[in-house]
């Protein structure tokens, strides 16, 4: 089986590439500017969740999306946290599966019995590994203490907790310059749309050993 | 800011005292006829999307009386739409619903919309048409049901809609009898389109670019297209031919009014087993609008929701359902891929998302074992949606996941639009929970038959092939994806085996109309909203013929059912 427990290997592919450099240029309309620094203010202060479940999201977080040390990390728990603060749903559920919030609280609870049970240790206070393993044990539907209720683990773990985590982190700047996205678009779009085309408003790719000459432009991508 | 000065169009109706919004100005306004609810309108239409804003359009220009409501916001792109996945699932659906069954639809994103516009909003403006056997697949091609519509007189119908929506396409279309030419020209591959080329090429299959509803040149205030790649999320610089910018200008030009943030909760319906008007909430309270006819255009889900809904003593069922089979029948549409890498760079994100297509494995019947057919397109998901499928449908998480995403520059896949048989386990009945409006929600559960499962495999197995053979590596399958939702009040020749004739009239209530998805007996291979406008237009001039005729209820002497559809079916 995979390890999940190791550091993300990110390859420096779009190097000194900076999405937000764009934010003042043609590529983003006013709505999108006004979106985005909101984003951009969210802090690490939750708003819906309580100080001890919030510390728990981010554990579980930091295991579905690592960050590497070597950049400000993305608030991906505060941004989940905002999510259900303003109480934005996907527009279905699982028979049996409670609605977002209360799915999410729910989620956490049986999550921290199911360490205190098989570990006798908070779920934060586990190693990277056996976090790991809880987690696996919830992808597979394996975990079936009594805070689950009618709520099966499996789905909540990939609708609710892997769903909301991935969207959190791919919805921040960071992310986008991580994997090389041109980003907002609106008004100028794009023009050259070919195989292996690249306008001068997007990130040039770093051929390996070359990473300096794609340094030089996306320095300047605006 | 006090609540009455807020211009959130999700907060507060902008469509109000004789004005609308102007989606092509910024901050701008249009005229606007207002009805008032005490007062009958000829027409009252819940919805304004694909069906509801077409046939708004139609009717106001052949002079009747039409308010259009519709539970969403009403906005103005140019001033509401970010470049933003996250900011942009505002124009989704996405009130309680439960999915249920063997195979639990997904809901929510690509398959609904809550706005002026509805979901040809954010759709990916592939504008198909069917095959013409598909109108007959019960006694052609010996699957589903027939139509009871001929497809020469569709064929009509959808010239119609490709030049009110100014489609962008090919010069000659491979696939199907003759065709005009589309009225813009087809936009330029991305590198996307050019992979899928490149594998029907090497199998030797047929390939197009795809007729998009995206303008390839300018059309009077809207620009073309900027390939921003930004579609599914709601096109910012209304280059995309949306309901919203295009039969619903029209439609108020010619004096319909549209209500936004007017959800319908209930149709009324009277001793004499005519409906007469709509339940609505707006600004806070409940509202009775009066009207000689409705019709229900809240796509597969939410029309028979208020069909059910609004069930009486007389009609325990709910309404339109003496055969029975309102909320039957649901069909999705099948949406599988197949994903690979490319050494070359990609970066599908640029372009609409669908610039390619081939629908070779909707016309070749041989080398099938299974009913139906399928469309493929290449694909440009934006950065949420591909992490998210990852997650999702490849189980990728943790340092995987990061690392995966990496190299998002370099996917290219391939995506099924895939014909599923309508089943009438399949279906939209009500749950006993309640939403904010107090009104019962529903509770959509959804199975694939064998023969779903044979076309599936048809399909991923081929693109396979496809993708090996344009280059790419790495490649795996996405097997659970569903796209658009019809079916549910299909269209018939025979009260006892569909809700509605031909003309979209509900067989039961003689002013009871549906023209939406709802109404599809089969679904095809191809994306519906071309069709869904087609039949809309057809049911305008239907509706205007009976008029003329004095067949419309309350204009004509023949109250029973019978002798109403006799002479409909007459003509």
């Amino acid at each position: 089986m995979h390890d999940r427990s190791r550091p993300p290997a990110l390859p420096n592919r779009y190097p000194d590439y900076d999405v937000l450099a764009k934010r003042n240029g043609e590529s983003w309309n006013d709505k999108t500017r006004e979106v985005i620094a909101e984003r951009l203010a969210v802090t690490a202060t939750p708003l819906f969740f309580s100080a001890s479940e919030f510390l728990l999201l981010e554990a579980i977080a930091a295991r579905i999306v690592p960050q590497p040390s070597s950049r400000p990390p993305i608030p991906v728990a505060a941004l989940v946290d905002r999510k259900l603060h303003a109480d934005v749903a996907d527009g279905y559920r699982a028979d049996g599966m409670p609605r977002h919030r209360d799915a999410w609280r729910r989620g956490l609870r049986a999550l921290e019995a199911e360490a205190r049970a098989a570990f006798q240790r908070p779920f934060v206070e586990l190693s990277e590994a056996t976090q790991d393993e809880l987690l696996r044990h919830a992808e597979a539907g394996e975990l079936k203490a009594a805070d689950w209720g009618g709520m099966r683990c499996e789905d909540f773990f990939k609708r609710r907790l892997l769903h909301d985590i991935v969207l959190a982190y791919y919805a921040h700047p960071t992310a986008w310059s991580e994997i090389g996205w041109g980003g907002p678009a609106s008004p100028r779009g794009y023009v050259r749309l070919d195989v292996n085309d690249r306008d001068p408003w997007e990130p040039a790719e770093a051929e390996p050993g070359r990473e300096q000459e794609a340094a030089r432009i996306n320095r300047h991508v605006r | 800011m006090s609540v009455e000065m807020s211009d959130d169009p999700q907060a507060t109706p902008r469509a109000i005292e004789g004005r609308a919004p102007d989606v092509f100005r910024p901050g701008g306004w249009v005229p606007m006829r207002c009805h008032r609810d005490e007062d009958a309108v000829d027409f009252v239409i819940v919805g304004t999307g694909a069906g509801g804003g077409t046939l708004a359009c139609k009717l106001a220009e052949y002079g009747f009386s039409v308010v259009a409501l519709d539970a969403g916001p009403y906005f103005r792109p140019l001033e509401d739409f970010a470049s933003d996945e996250s900011e942009q699932t505002k124009l989704y659906w996405t009130d309680d619903r439960i999915s249920d069954g063997a195979n639990p639809l997904q809901l929510g994103s690509n398959n609904s919309g809550k706005a002026v516009g509805g979901s040809t909003v954010h759709f990916a403006m592939v504008s198909l048409r069917f095959r013409p056997e598909w109108f007959k697949s019960r006694t052609l091609l010996g699957y589903g049901a027939d139509w009871p519509i001929d497809w020469r007189e569709m064929w009509n119908y959808y010239t119609e809609v490709e030049q009110a929506l100014k489609i962008s396409g090919p010069i000659t279309y491979p696939w199907g009898p003759k065709r005009p030419r589309y009225p813009y020209r087809a936009h330029p591959l991305n590198a996307a389109a050019r992979v899928l080329a490149k594998g029907c090429e090497a199998l030797g299959v047929s390939w197009t670019e795809t007729p998009l509803a995206t303008l390839s040149a300018p059309r009077g205030l809207a620009h073309p297209c900027v390939y921003r790649g930004f579609c599914v999320a709601g096109c910012s610089t209304n280059a995309k031919q949306s309901a919203l910018v295009t039969w619903i200008p029209r439609a108020l030009a010619a004096g319909a009014e549209i209500r936004d943030l007017a959800m319908v909760g209930r149709i009324e319906v009277d001793d004499d087993d005519l409906v007469s008007g709509v339940h609505y909430h707006r600004g806070g309270r409940w509202h009775f609008q009066r009207a000689r006819n409705v019709v229900v255009a809240g796509y597969a889900i939410e029309t028979p929701r208020l069909l059910l809904n609004s069930a009486t003593d007389r009609h325990r069922d709910g309404l339109a359902n003496s055969s029975g089979l309102v909320g039957k029948n649901l069909m999705t549409q099948s949406n599988q891929a197949v994903w690979g890498l490319m050494d070359d760079e990609i970066r599908s994100y640029k372009g609409p998302p669908s610039l390619a297509i081939t629908e070779h494995w909707n016309y070749q019947d041989k080398g099938k074992d299974f009913f139906g057919g399928y469309a493929y397109m290449s694909q440009g998901p934006l950065p949420q949606l591909w992490a998210n499928t990852l997650a999702q449908a490849r189980g990728l998480w943790g340092a995987r996941l990061v690392e995966e995403m990496t190299n998002y520059n370099h996917v290219a896949g391939l995506k099924i639009v895939g014909e599923m048989l309508p089943q009438e386990r399949n279906r939209v009945t009500l749950a006993d929970e309640v939403d904010q409006y107090g009104l019962r929600i529903p509770r959509v559960t959804y199975s694939w038959c064998d023969n779903d499962r044979r076309l599936i495999d048809h399909s991923l197995a081929f693109m396979t092939r496809a993708l090996e053979a344009a280059g790419a590596k790495d490649i795996w399958t996405q097997d659970d994806d569903t796209c658009h939702l019809n079916g549910t009040a299909r269209m018939g020749d025979d009260p006892r085996a569909s809700v509605v004739d031909a003309d979209c009239r509900s067989w039961d209530i003689p002013n009871l109309w549906i023209c939406d998805g709802s109404v599809f007996p089969t679904v095809g291979g191809v994306n519906p909203s071309l069709t869904i406008q087609a039949i809309a237009c057809r049911t305008a001039d239907r509706i205007r013929a009976m008029a003329r005729r004095g067949e419309l209820t309350g204009q004509r002497a023949t109250g029973t059912r019978t002798a109403a559809h006799a002479t409909s079916a007459s003509s």
